[in-house]
């Protein structure tokens, strides 16, 4: 193959069916993929999650991963969030002409180790080839496919007064890693995205709190955001405690140097857990048994004091509203 | 600075302590404006605002620079966006801030115009050499803290031979906005909390009018809460013994006399004119604009562009807010109309606005 991708290599002919067996059979391959049929046929049962999720992160490799894993952690991680066995993904690559092969290698060798990792089968894609230009580098879908065990599953509408707020780790490293990686910024210390697969440890938490009410992974828009989603759908108030938000102290320097708020920052290995009071402990237990989730710790309870709102008790016992992200966050003048 | 040094100054039980003995002190309010947006933030984000005893009136000022960017000036930035061989550079509070029509830069960049977002000044030189057939034009809004950079960045330009950047001077400086607000007979303020960074900038000495000529105080100060506190305990108790003084508490970082270099680079390439202030009009001597000899990077000279006083946005209360005559949920528009994805006035654009703070922040 061409060192560079070509528009030939989308053409359906002979150039796509050489990048279909040498690169992403290679990675990917498996019983149902190496069939290269029309469709999958699968087989699954029960109530299903099902997810889809278009991944054109700017840079394509940063600290921690690249879009390939990203494609992989992301849709997995939204089925899971159902209380669901994450089992089959689809992916759709748009690769823009040009885009160096040892790069497009790269990223497909990382998604299958990604979907491997995680347990789950590609089982049908699609490659395009476009012009220079028409996409920046690369673009890739996933959709998710996976069985509920619980019911009734995890949901937004579900958090209650009383109930925990939990969340399994430290908040904001995928998002400062971008934005710095992207501008070029080098910080003092080393910052990581956190991005990850996160279902077995979910899996083994709905199957042992099965009245979990609440999961969800805070990534666009962070965990304000996210929590802002969940009271609105459940007009409980939320109130967190700042002392007891986790942030690296690597990420809250590089936040204060670019005027971003980590609470609004984006996590891809991260997830956000409501249950009754009365399951906080077990579920921190649980968390903290596996690396993803060691620095899982409580960080607010649902109550029914601002119906509908985020209310942030501060380090000095003030209280104030932590509202939805308008736009993304942008630098500010000094 | 370390961040176990900034935690002291966010001791809550030192912060309960002094709360106590402001409310002991207490006889009679106090309005007290903080001149800086990020103030106004601070007290928001820490909960302060929440904490400080009812009697204490807290406005907020002039003190964010995309806030006091007059009409004409946004619309003189958005006119230039999209013409052809021009790219704008901008930091990133100007994205959103809407000009007549409800234009913006955001908008103007998704139909074409060419917009970059830089995170300094200094990055106007590489995109200018990277695009030699085009001409760079780099939006000039700020007060003291970021005329400086902006000097310095056209001094090295000038050394480098690079000639495609421009620089739109909006600039303006904080004592004198401070100066027409206590002398505007609607307004009522006890004392300020003064900018830490333009401070940094300029020193004590052009903030001293404030006790000899009006008889207030006003204190440079920090952004932690203690900080804060501090301030205006110690302007409560001036009050009371009926005296008024100007002072530096955030000697970490502020030196009384200022960054005599910075200064001396700014006044270099700009000098002092009169400026329009969004929402507060004209005040004598409160701009800055690029001299003569630097007047190649003046893109105000290259376009023609001229800065006038037009009709003001039908609703928008910025300048009463700005004045601190009205506080931002006074304003009819407020949360109504005027929301931080659709902002009317400045003030909701900025995430240092007093009316975007209030709407990001405030419980009620
Ligand atoms: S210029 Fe500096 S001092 Fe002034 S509002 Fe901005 S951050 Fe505050
Ligand atoms: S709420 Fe909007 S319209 Fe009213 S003063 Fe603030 S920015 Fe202007």
């Amino acid at each position: 193959m061409s060192d560079k991708v070509l528009l030939d290599y989308g053409s359906g002919g002979r150039a796509s069916q050489r990048l279909i067996s040498e690169l992403f059979l290679k990675y990917l391959g498996n019983d149902e993929l190496n069939r290269l049929n029309d469709a999958a046929e699968l087989s699954l049962s029960g109530r299903l999650a099902m997810s889809t999720d278009s991944f054109t992160v700017d840079p394509i490799f940063f600290p921690g991963g690249n879009i390939g894993s990203l494609a992989v952690h992301g849709t997995v991680n939204d089925v899971a969030m159902m209380g669901a066995v994450p089992r089959y993904l689809t992916c759709g690559y748009i690769i823009e002409e040009g885009l160096p092969m040892d790069d497009l290698e790269t990223i497909v060798a990382s998604m299958g180790e990604a979907a491997e990792h995680a347990g789950v089968q590609i089982v049908t894609g699609d490659t395009k080839v476009v012009p220079k230009g028409a996409v920046d580098k690369i673009f890739i879908n996933t959709t998710g496919i996976g069985e509920i065990i619980v019911d009734p599953s995890p949901g937004g509408d579900r958090a209650r007064p009383g109930d925990a707020v939990l969340v399994s780790g430290t908040i904001g490293d995928h998002g400062l890693t971008i934005l710095g990686t992207r501008e070029g910024l080098d910080f003092e210390a080393k910052v990581e995205s956190d991005s990850a697969s996160l279902n077995h440890l979910l899996v083994r938490l709905v199957r042992e709190l099965p009245d979990v009410h609440v999961l969800r992974d805070p990534t666009r828009g962070g965990l304000a955001t996210t929590l802002n989603e969940i009271t609105a759908s459940s007009g409980v108030c939320c109130e967190l405690v700042e002392n007891d938000l986790p942030v690296r102290p690597e990420v809250r320097g590089g936040c204060s140097i670019l005027g971003l708020d980590p609470l609004y920052l984006a996590n891809e290995g991260k997830f956000l857990c409501i249950v009754p009071q009365e399951d906080a402990d077990k579920a921190l237990e649980i968390m903290r048994a596996d690396p993803l989730g060691r620095d899982a710790c409580r960080i607010g309870t649902m109550t029914d004091a601002n119906p509908g709102k985020v209310v942030l008790v501060t380090q000095l016992g003030g209280k104030r509203l932590l509202n939805m992200l308008e736009g993304e966050q942008l630098p500010r003048i000094c | 600075m370390s961040f176990e040094l900034l935690e002291k100054f966010r001791d809550p039980a030192l912060c309960r302590k002094i709360l106590d003995k402001m409310r002991a002190e207490l006889d009679g309010g106090l309005r007290f404006m903080e001149v800086c947006g990020t103030h106004t933030v601070a007290i928001f984000q820490s909960g302060l605002r929440s904490l400080l005893p009812e009697e204490i009136v807290h406005l907020s000022g002039p003190g964010c620079p995309v806030c006091v960017t007059h009409e004409s000036e946004v619309n003189a930035f958005l006119d230039l966006a999209g013409r052809d061989n021009v790219i704008m550079a901008t930091f990133g509070d100007l994205m959103r801030v809407p000009g007549h029509g409800g234009r913006n830069l955001k908008k103007a960049q998704a139909d074409g115009a060419r917009v970059k977002v830089v995170y300094s000044p200094f990055d106007t030189l590489k995109l200018a050499k990277e695009n030699p057939g085009d001409l760079v034009v780099f939006i000039g809004v700020g007060f003291e803290t970021t005329a400086p950079t902006i000097a310095g960045t056209m001094k090295m330009a000038k050394a480098q031979g690079i000639t495609n950047l421009r620089v739109l001077c909006f600039h303006k400086t904080v004592p004198t906005a401070l100066e027409a607000l206590l002398t505007d007979a609607m307004t009522s303020i006890d004392g300020f909390i003064l900018p830490g960074h333009v401070s940094a900038i300029i020193g004590l000495e052009p903030y001293k009018f404030i006790a000899e000529k009006y008889g207030k105080s006003a204190v440079v100060t920090g952004f932690e809460p203690l900080d804060i506190l501090q301030s205006l305990d110690q302007m409560i108790g001036w009050r009371n013994a009926g005296e008024a003084h100007v002072t530096n508490n955030y000697t970490r970082i502020v030196s009384d006399e200022g960054n005599l270099k910075a200064s001396e680079i700014m006044y270099e390439v700009f000098e002092p004119v009169d400026a329009l202030w969004r929402g507060i009009g004209l005040i004598p001597g409160s701009g800055l604009e690029i001299r003569e000899e630097w007047e190649g990077f003046d893109a105000k000279k290259e376009f023609g562009i001229t800065i006038e006083e037009g009709p003001a946005l039908p609703g928008c209360k910025c300048g009463e807010i700005l004045k601190g005559i009205k506080q931002p949920d006074e304003c009819p528009l407020f949360k109504k109309a005027c929301t931080p994805a659709n902002p009317v006035g400045p003030c909701m654009v900025s995430t240092e606005g007093s009316c975007a703070a209030y709407y990001k922040y405030k419980l009620d």
